[in-house]
C-alpha cells in the first residue's frame, strides 16, 4: 500500500521550506507580552533553537517543537527525517533529548499503514537519540504533517545559545549544504538516485555525535542550520553575539548536484525568502551567484553551526572528522566593525 | 510561447530548459505568475547565454529570452 503513495504530492511546501520567513515571523511576534521568569535562561525573544528553563543549579529543561509537511515520498523516511530535525534543536542547545510527543496531521484517506510507517520512523529516531515518545496529538488535515515536541536536559552552566560567539572563534559546520535545492529538483524527478539517497542519509543523521563532540570543548555559540539557511542562521548568530562572521565559501561542502541545479535556476521559494531577509546584512564579495544561492538554501535537518575557542579548533575538528557527515571549518568570528554582519570570501 | 502560469517551481524552469535543449530558439516567450519563477528562469537563461526582458501585468509576468549576440 504505502509504496504507492507519493507523500510529497500532498504537500504544498517541502520540509523546512514550509517555515514562515524570519522577517514575517518577527512581525507576527512583535508586541506580544512575554512574562519574564528568573529561571528562564533562553526564551523566544532570543530567536534561538529551543527554550531553556533552570530547574535546579545543575539541571535545566530544554523544550522545542518542530513539524512540517512531507519532504520524502516514503512515509517511514518522512517520519525519520521529521524526528531527526525536531531532536536537533535540543542538540543545538548542547542538551540531550529525553522525552518527546508526536504532532501529526493526517488526511482522512491516508492509509493506516502509511500513518503507522511515519510514526515508526519517528519512534526509531527518538530511540536512537536515547529519547522516548510518550504520546502526542493528531488532527485531520488535507496536507499531512509530522514532527515532535521534544524535552531534553542540559546543565544550566553549559547551555549553548546562538548568541555567545566571541571574537577569534572558529566556525564549524557538520553537514553539507544543498538539501532544499535537491528536494525541489526531486519534485520534477531531476535528482539522481544516488544523490537522493545521500540527501536522505544526511537528513536522517542525528546531530547527536556533533553535540557529543562539541560539549567537550570551549564552544561559545551553536545553532542548527535549518529553514533560514546557513546565512540566515549565521546572521542571527552574528547579530546576537554583536560580532561579524567571515566565511570562506571554498571550505563549504556544497553537494555537487545541488550546485549544478542552482546554476540553472532550480531553486526553492524558501531560498528567495531567506535571501530577502538576510541579504542586507551580507557582503557577498566576489562569490558566484549560484554558490551564494546555496548558502541561502533552506535545509531540512541540517548540521550544527558551531563557534569554538580558537585554541580548541584543531582538536574539535579532528574529533568531528570521524563522527559527523562532513566536518567543515568554514570561517571565523571577528569584532563587529559597524558594516555588514557576514562577509563571504 | 510557453504558458507556465499556475505551475509551481521547478516545473516552469524545467519547461524552458526542455525547449531550449530541443530547439535552441533565438527568442522564446514565457508566461509565469510568480517572482520565484521569474528569478529561476532568469538564472537559467543567463547560464545559457540568453538575455531576459520581463514585463509585468495584472500580477503575471511575461519573459522574453533572447540569445546573446
Amino acid at each position: 500500500m504505502s509504496d504507492q503513495i507519493k507523500l510529497t504530492k500532498l504537500a504544498n511546501c517541502a520540509g523546512c521550506g514550509a517555515k514562515v520567513g524570519a522577517g514575517v515571523l518577527a512581525k507576527l511576534l512583535d508586541g506580544l507580552k512575554v512574562r519574564s521568569d528568573p529561571n528562564l535562561l533562553v526564551g523566544f525573544d532570543k530567536s534561538d533553537d529551543a527554550s531553556v528553563y533552570k530547574v535546579t543549579d545543575d539541571l535545566a529543561l530544554v523544550q522545542t517543537v518542530d513539524f512540517f509537511p512531507p519532504i520524502a515520498d516514503d512515509p517511514y523516511t518522512f517520519g525519520a527525517i521529521a524526528a531527526t530535525n525536531a531532536l536537533s534543536d535540543v542538540y543545538a542547545m548542547g542538551g540531550e533529548p529525553k522525552l518527546a510527543l508526536n504532532i501529526m496531521a493526517v488526511p482522512k484517506d491516508l492509509p493506516k499503514e502509511a500513518v503507522h510507517q511515519i510514526l515508526r520512523g519517528g519512534y526509531e529516531k527518538a530511540y536512537e537519540a536515547g529519547a522516548i515518545i510518550t504520546g502526542g496529538h493528531s488532527i485531520l488535515d488535507d496536507e499531512p504533517k509530522y514532527g515532535l515536541a521534544v524535552t531534553g536536559f542540559v546543565h544550566p552552566d553549559r547551555v549553548l545559545t546562538n548568541s555567545g560567539a566571541k571574537e577569534g572563534d572558529v566556525l564549524f559546520l557538520t553537514k553539507p549544504l544543498g538539501i532544499g535545492i535537491l528536494t525541489t529538483a526531486a519534485k520534477a524527478d531531476l535528482v539522481s538516485q544516488e544523490t537522493m539517497a545521500y540527501a536522505v542519509g544526511l537528513m536522517t543523521t542525528l546531530n547527536k555525535s556533533a553535540r557529543d563532540a562539541m560539549v567537550k570543548y570551549r564552544v561559545h555559540a551553536c545553532t542548527d542550520v535549518t529553514g533560514f539557511a546557513l546565512l540566515g542562521h549565521a546572521c542571527e548568530m552574528a547579530q546576537g553575539s554583536d560580532a561579524e562572521i567571515h566565511i570562506d565559501t571554498d571550505a563549504i561542502d556544497l553537494i555537487p548536484e545541488a550546485l549544478e541545479f542552482a546554476r540553472i535556476g532550480i531553486l526553492p521559494e524558501g531560498m528567495y525568502r531567506n535571501r530577502n531577509f538576510a541579504e542586507a546584512y551580507v557582503d557577498p564579495g566576489e562569490v558566484e551567484l549560484a554558490k551564494q544561492d546555496m548558502l541561502y538554501d533552506p535545509q531540512t535537518s541540517g548540521g550544527l553551526l558551531i563557534a569554538v575557542h580558537p585554541d580548541d579548533a584543531d582538536s574539535l575538528y579532528e574529533e568531528l572528522k570521524g563522527t559527523v557527515p562532513s566536518a567543515q571549518k568554514i570561517g571565523t568570528v571577528k569584532k563587529y566593525s559597524g558594516g555588514k554582519r557576514i562577509y563571504l570570501h | 510561447m510557453i504558458d507556465a502560469r499556475g505551475l509551481s517551481c521547478p516545473m516552469p524552469v524545467v519547461m524552458v530548459q526542455n525547449e531550449v535543449k530541443k530547439s535552441s530558439p533565438d527568442e522564446l516567450k514565457v508566461q509565469v505568475d510568480s517572482m520565484v519563477c521569474v528569478e529561476n528562469i532568469t538564472r537559467f537563461a543567463n547560464s545559457k547565454k540568453y538575455e531576459v526582458e520581463v514585463t509585468k501585468k495584472d500580477g503575471e509576468f511575461e519573459l522574453t529570452l533572447k540569445k546573446q549576440k
